[in-house]
């Protein structure tokens, strides 16, 4: 395997990281400040795809499509937080697990008596199309450049939110004593369903980008949920700092194992049986590395509240 | 009182041997019908309810349950479809690792499964069964036909197909064929959707093809990146990565792509037009190789329903090994081992009056049967 080719598969776990981050990050907010567990997280990624498809095939523009994602999956957010979230704050982890599950099935079935069964189509915008050269002769696509940078840019407005805004210092309060922000007179209500939102947003966003990559489909969100949950436990439940470790740790394990594996057995190995055997191990790689954390440091690598 | 007058009424006319009036048939349909394998299922279950319709025969009764393309959940709902509803035959299952997990045990309890899709190696040779018919294919035939058509224009294909039952039966079947080098064989995830990675090692081998085989939305998210990626390669592979049913959701991007099938919905003959003429009419689309698949199952049930009584499996088992129905296919026979003998054409996908679909370019095999049919002793 060749240099470039390793520098090639890097940026390919970096932004399948970042990707990871999106989705990570409204999760784990979620849980840091209203200590809910939302299991519909990966609806709203799959709403914000949804939106940004068919938004993008109505007015032939992507741009308008991911800011029509964005508000669709904020306002899905918002709208679910005041009918049925809510009600779950006080409630114990199961029955947020039982609600968020249903609502899982029903976002599922509503976009698919919207929808259909077939998947849509939605492909990337003509600026971002097409490669840009690496140094040593390959080539990257431009629109996971992108990606990367989106992810970036969101990984440092987050930061800059919760450590320098009103609301972020509102954020980390409600995160450590709710009783208490409550009495100092802040409107918890309109504080959780503005995270809330912010984070289904975030899902949503990430839908989209990913829905130009591969395809718009009933369903796309619960296998990047389950990634995103990893990605939080192996971070440090309620951390974004965490979340951003945590989701470039499984962005690069998952992708370089991928390529590793299959190759290091080869070498001893005929190759049918190296790529099969390989592709099995590679797909438990990141579990096992979740694994390996919880036994050593089972609140995470980046643990919030201590 | 009028429920022991029935009964003994009904046990009156089985006594005098019902010979005019056969019994109605119980078919049993477990489909994915949610899901990101959804679109597979729905087409199926569309061609297949397009069929019974047509025969307008009201003598047979269809119950369909979603298997949400989940193993656990499939097995469920066939012990529940043999034990309460007292099904005579089943059929509906799209992905070979639930048909691995429900056919066994379904034959066994002398049910017959009529398969409208899989048809995972395991089940076509040594673990054939005289209740199990397949009348889509056995696993590897779409793999062999296009492995046999690379042989005219590659000479160093790379390979790629998910890591479950019919991804080996893909790749077994195209390396039985193919005569030329690989450049290389990789087994991805199932339901995998990033290929990334993938794609830069096919960029970094020296490939000069490339043969996939990923069926339902893991087909849309290849077929997509790989254009973007700029590697350009001829890509082919079965029909399933480009089938109607995800066309659509891949665009430009599949245009001239080779693909193999035994069903295009262009073949040329009656019960084809009569078929796409009536699927589009019904539904609005055009239909895809699922939907014609499970078209074919119903008719051949439906041939075999005309012939024999269903309780009599002996004669109902006859009379579905004669095959004796309009295929969609033109001809169609069944082999020693229940599969199909057909023809497996070469596709390319092309835009055809704003529509993209698929359009005949040559035959790869003519009257093919599969290679495990030897080992399946009945």
């Amino acid at each position: 395997m060749s240099l470039t080719l390793l520098i090639e598969q890097i940026l390919n776990g970096l932004q399948f990281g970042v990707m990871l981050f999106l989705m990570a990050a409204g999760l784990t907010l979620i849980f840091g400040v209203m200590g809910l567990i939302n299991l519909a997280h990966g609806s709203l990624f799959m709403v914000g795809a949804f939106a940004c498809a068919s938004v993008a095939a109505w007015t032939g523009s992507f741009w308008i499509g991911l800011a029509a994602s964005l508000a669709a999956a904020a306002a899905a957010g918002a709208v679910i937080e005041l009918l049925v979230i809510r009600r779950l704050y006080d409630r114990d982890h199961l029955d947020q697990v039982l609600a968020t599950f249903a609502l899982i099935l029903i976002f599922s079935e509503g976009t698919r008596w919207l929808f259909g069964s077939f998947p849509l189509y939605l492909d990337i915008p003509p600026l971002l199309s097409g490669a840009v050269s690496l140094p040593g002769g390959s080539s990257y696509p431009i629109y996971r450049l992108a990606v990367i940078g989106v992810g970036i840019a969101v990984a440092v407005g987050l930061s800059l939110l919760i450590s320098r805004t009103r609301l972020g210092m509102r954020i980390r309060a409600g995160e450590s004593d709710r009783e208490m922000i409550a009495a100092l007179g802040v409107d918890i209500t309109t504080l959780y369903t503005l995270v809330f939102a912010l984070g289904a947003a975030l899902a949503g966003l990430a839908g989209a980008m990913v829905g130009a990559l591969q395809s718009v489909q009933v369903g796309m969100g619960e296998p990047v949920l389950i990634l995103a949950f990893v990605v939080i436990v192996i971070g440090g439940i309620g951390s974004i700092r965490g979340a951003l470790f945590g989701s470039i740790l499984v962005g690069l394990t998952e992708t370089l194992g991928r390529v590793l594996l299959p190759h290091g057995l080869g070498l001893f190995m005929e190759p049918s049986a190296a790529a099969s055997i390989g592709a099995a191990i590679a797909s438990m790689l990141i579990y096992i590395l979740m694994a390996l954390i919880l036994a050593f440091r089972p609140q995470g690598l980046f643990a919030a509240n201590g | 009182m009028k429920k022991a007058l029935a009964a003994s009424l009904l046990a009156l006319t089985f006594a005098m041997g019902g010979v005019a009036q056969a019994e109605p048939v119980k078919i049993g349909m477990i489909t994915t019908l949610s899901g990101g394998g959804a679109s597979l299922g729905v087409d199926a279950r569309d061609g297949f309810m397009l069929a019974i319709e047509k025969a307008g025969n009201d003598e047979i009764e269809v119950v369909i349950e979603d298997d949400g393309q989940k193993p656990e959940l499939a097995v469920q709902i066939a012990d529940k479809m043999v034990q309460s509803d007292k099904v005579d035959l089943m059929t509906g299952i799209i992905w070979s690792n639930l048909a691995m997990a429900v056919v066994p045990s379904v034959t066994a309890q002398d049910v017959i499964y009529i398969s409208p899709n899989a048809g995972p190696s395991a089940l076509a040779g040594a673990n054939c069964h005289p209740n199990y018919f397949n009348v889509a294919y056995q696993n590897d035939n779409f793999h062999e036909a296009m492995g046999e058509a690379a042989n005219k224009d590659f000479k160093k294909t790379f390979i790629m197909a998910p890591n479950y039952p019919a991804g080996k039966d893909s790749l077994t079947g195209f390396k039985r064929y193919y005569k030329g080098e690989l450049a290389g064989e990789i087994y991805t995830k199932l339901g995998q959707t990033d290929y990334a990675a993938e794609i830069a090692q096919i960029r970094a081998s020296g490939a000069d093809s490339v043969f996939i085989f990923l069926p339902g939305g893991m087909g849309v998210a290849f077929t997509k990146q790989f254009a973007q990626s700029g590697v350009d390669l001829p890509l082919m592979g079965p029909a399933f990565s480009f089938s109607q049913d995800i066309l659509p959701a891949i665009g430009e991007a599949a245009l001239g792509v080779k693909n193999s099938a035994s069903w295009a919905p262009d073949l040329d003959n009656e019960a084809n037009k009569a078929f796409v003429e009536a699927f589009r009419a019904k539904y609005d689309r055009l239909p895809s190789v699922y939907a014609a698949q499970g078209y074919d199952a119903a008719n051949l049930i439906l041939s075999a329903a005309e012939k024999a009584d269903v309780a009599d499996r002996e004669a109902f088992r006859a009379a579905l090994k004669e095959a004796d129905f309009q295929s969609v296919r033109g001809k169609f026979k069944f082999n020693t081992n229940n599969h199909p003998i057909q023809d497996f054409y070469v596709r390319e996908v092309v835009e055809k009056d704003g529509e993209l679909t698929n359009t005949i370019v040559s035959t790869a095999f003519t009257d093919h049967g599969d290679a495990y049919a030897a080992e399946c002793k009945m």
